[in-house]
């Protein structure tokens, strides 16, 4: 068994959150290129030029790419020759949000269903464990806006519906979205497995790099089908009319029940925001 | 690009009327901020008809909550949040003399109206860019509800702040008629 500290897991996390949040990815930015290239609506393409300069005035000044720093949502591998010791692994990881939100002058967007009192130091985060092989523990921080994350849906489909359904699904989703998440948007879609782990497997498929091919050839085909068809829209750059209302469709699918073709829609912003450590 | 134009609030009725959907827009001057939870509780006090920590006429409110500030930055990241969970409050603070709204997204059919009815305006802001509009906003204080955290209402002073018109007072709509051109 190897042995793995709490303290450096709490450093860790709060490292990434801040990282995270003020430097986006080399694939965003290679992403953010490749839409001011091709967008033919002069208002678009000042729509992406403006979040270009704004990511690199986050990343010289060392600042929030935008101000909601999202709920802080983290995907563990933990390896399962690991013992965490010196604490619970939960609460230091909670204990990471909570230094990195507060150190890094990042937004505290956690509050109460009801009354709407903020948590004040932005957890609880939102923790996805995966038990691995190996001795080692894999930790990546992708904070979430609300506003992206608001136009996000699971719906629980016939199987009669099948891929044309999943297709309609889709984009009129991305119509109805228009401009509330800031579009262009990533378009994260899970097929499959059941109710929750349709959604989780949307979310998964956001972290996947922008630009990189699907594993499977019938996903990818798939993929370049609905990035056409919802660039078709005409939705465009904040929804104010262009080419590029998304820069990917990114699908995860796994198998589903006889009854049921469950199908899940995340929406992610340009801010697709998630850094990793293994530690 | 059209040629821009220059704002300063409080707005006049010949200012919200001059204004045209599509317009490209810079804003300086005092506009307050202020999102769901001051929303809730400026309607709250108009239904008790209790006196507002703000003034209304011819204002400007910008949705948003900005991260903190760092130590010698005058606001932290300050983009526009998503205006649709606005619409239930917004109605009643135009009818109460607001005239400007600064967010991202479509309003619904209630807000438009509103628009129309009392004149107002309803621009946006480039969403996901708060370390670039950040940089526009010079001052910041909190007026009201500091127990909000990001939620409270700040009074900000602005310079060249830019946004352009969704809907003007002629039932224009940039959301539904930018998209015509493009849609394939």
């Amino acid at each position: 068994m190897r042995e793995i500290n709490v303290s450096d897991v709490v450093k860790t996390v709060s490292r990434l959150c801040v990282d995270a949040n003020y430097n986006l990815g080399a694939d965003m930015l290679r992403a953010l290129d490749w839409a001011a290239a091709i967008e033919e609506s002069p208002t678009g393409k000042d729509g992406i030029e403006q979040l270009k300069e704004n990511a690199a005035i986050a990343s010289r000044d060392q600042v929030p790419i935008c101000q909601d720093t999202g709920l802080a949502v983290i995907f563990v591998e933990l390896g399962q020759d690991v013992r965490v010791i010196d604490g619970n692994l939960d609460e230091a990881i909670n204990e990471g949000v909570r230094q990195g939100y507060l150190e890094g002058y990042l937004r505290k967007s956690a509050c109460h269903p009801f009354t709407r009192a903020n948590t004040g130091d932005n957890t609880p985060a939102i923790i996805h464990y995966r038990l691995v092989d190996g001795d080692a523990l894999k930790i990546i921080v992708a904070p979430k806006g609300g506003g992206s994350e608001n136009m996000s849906k699971v719906v629980m489909l016939k199987p009669a519906d099948g891929i044309a359904g999943i297709k309609e699904q889709v984009v009129e989703w991305v119509r109805q979205a228009g401009g509330n998440p800031c579009p262009p948007t990533i378009v994260g879609v899970g097929i499959g497995g059941n109710f929750e782990r349709s959604a989780l497997l949307a979310k998964e498929a956001l972290l996947r790099e922008v630009g990189s091919v699907n594993p499977d050839p019938e996903l990818q085909s798939l993929e370049d089908e609905l990035l056409e068809a919802v660039n078709d829209l005409g939705v465009g750059p904040q929804g104010l009319g262009g080419r590029v209302t998304s820069f990917a469709v990114h699908i995860k699918m796994l198998p589903c029940h006889i009854a049921s073709l469950p199908l899940a829609i995340n929406i992610q912003c340009h801010a697709a925001r998630h850094k990793e450590a293994v530690l | 690009m059209e040629n821009i134009i220059r704002l300063t609030p409080p707005l006049s009725e010949e200012m919200v009327a001059s204004l045209k959907s599509g317009d490209q827009v810079l804003i300086t001057g005092t506009i307050y901020t202020g999102r769901d939870a001051a929303h809730k509780r400026l309607v709250d006090l108009l239904d008790k008809g209790e006196e507002l920590p703000i003034p209304l006429q011819g204002e400007i409110i910008y949705f948003v909550g900005p991260a903190p500030a760092k130590p010698g930055k005058a606001i932290g990241s300050a983009g526009p949040t998503t205006s649709y969970r606005m619409d239930s409050y917004s109605p009643r603070l135009l009818a109460e003399g607001l005239k400007g709204m600064i967010g991202k997204g479509g309003r619904n059919l209630e807000v438009r109206e509103a628009i129309k009815e009392y004149h107002g305006i309803y621009f946006a802001a480039t969403g996901g860019a708060g370390a670039l509009l950040a940089q526009r906003i010079k001052k910041a204080e909190v007026v009201a509800y500091e127990d909000l955290g990001p939620e409270a209402i700040r009074r900000i002073e602005v310079e060249d702040f830019p946004v352009v018109v969704i809907n003007d007072i002629y039932g224009n709509d940039l959301y539904e008629q930018g998209i015509i051109p493009y849609k394939r």
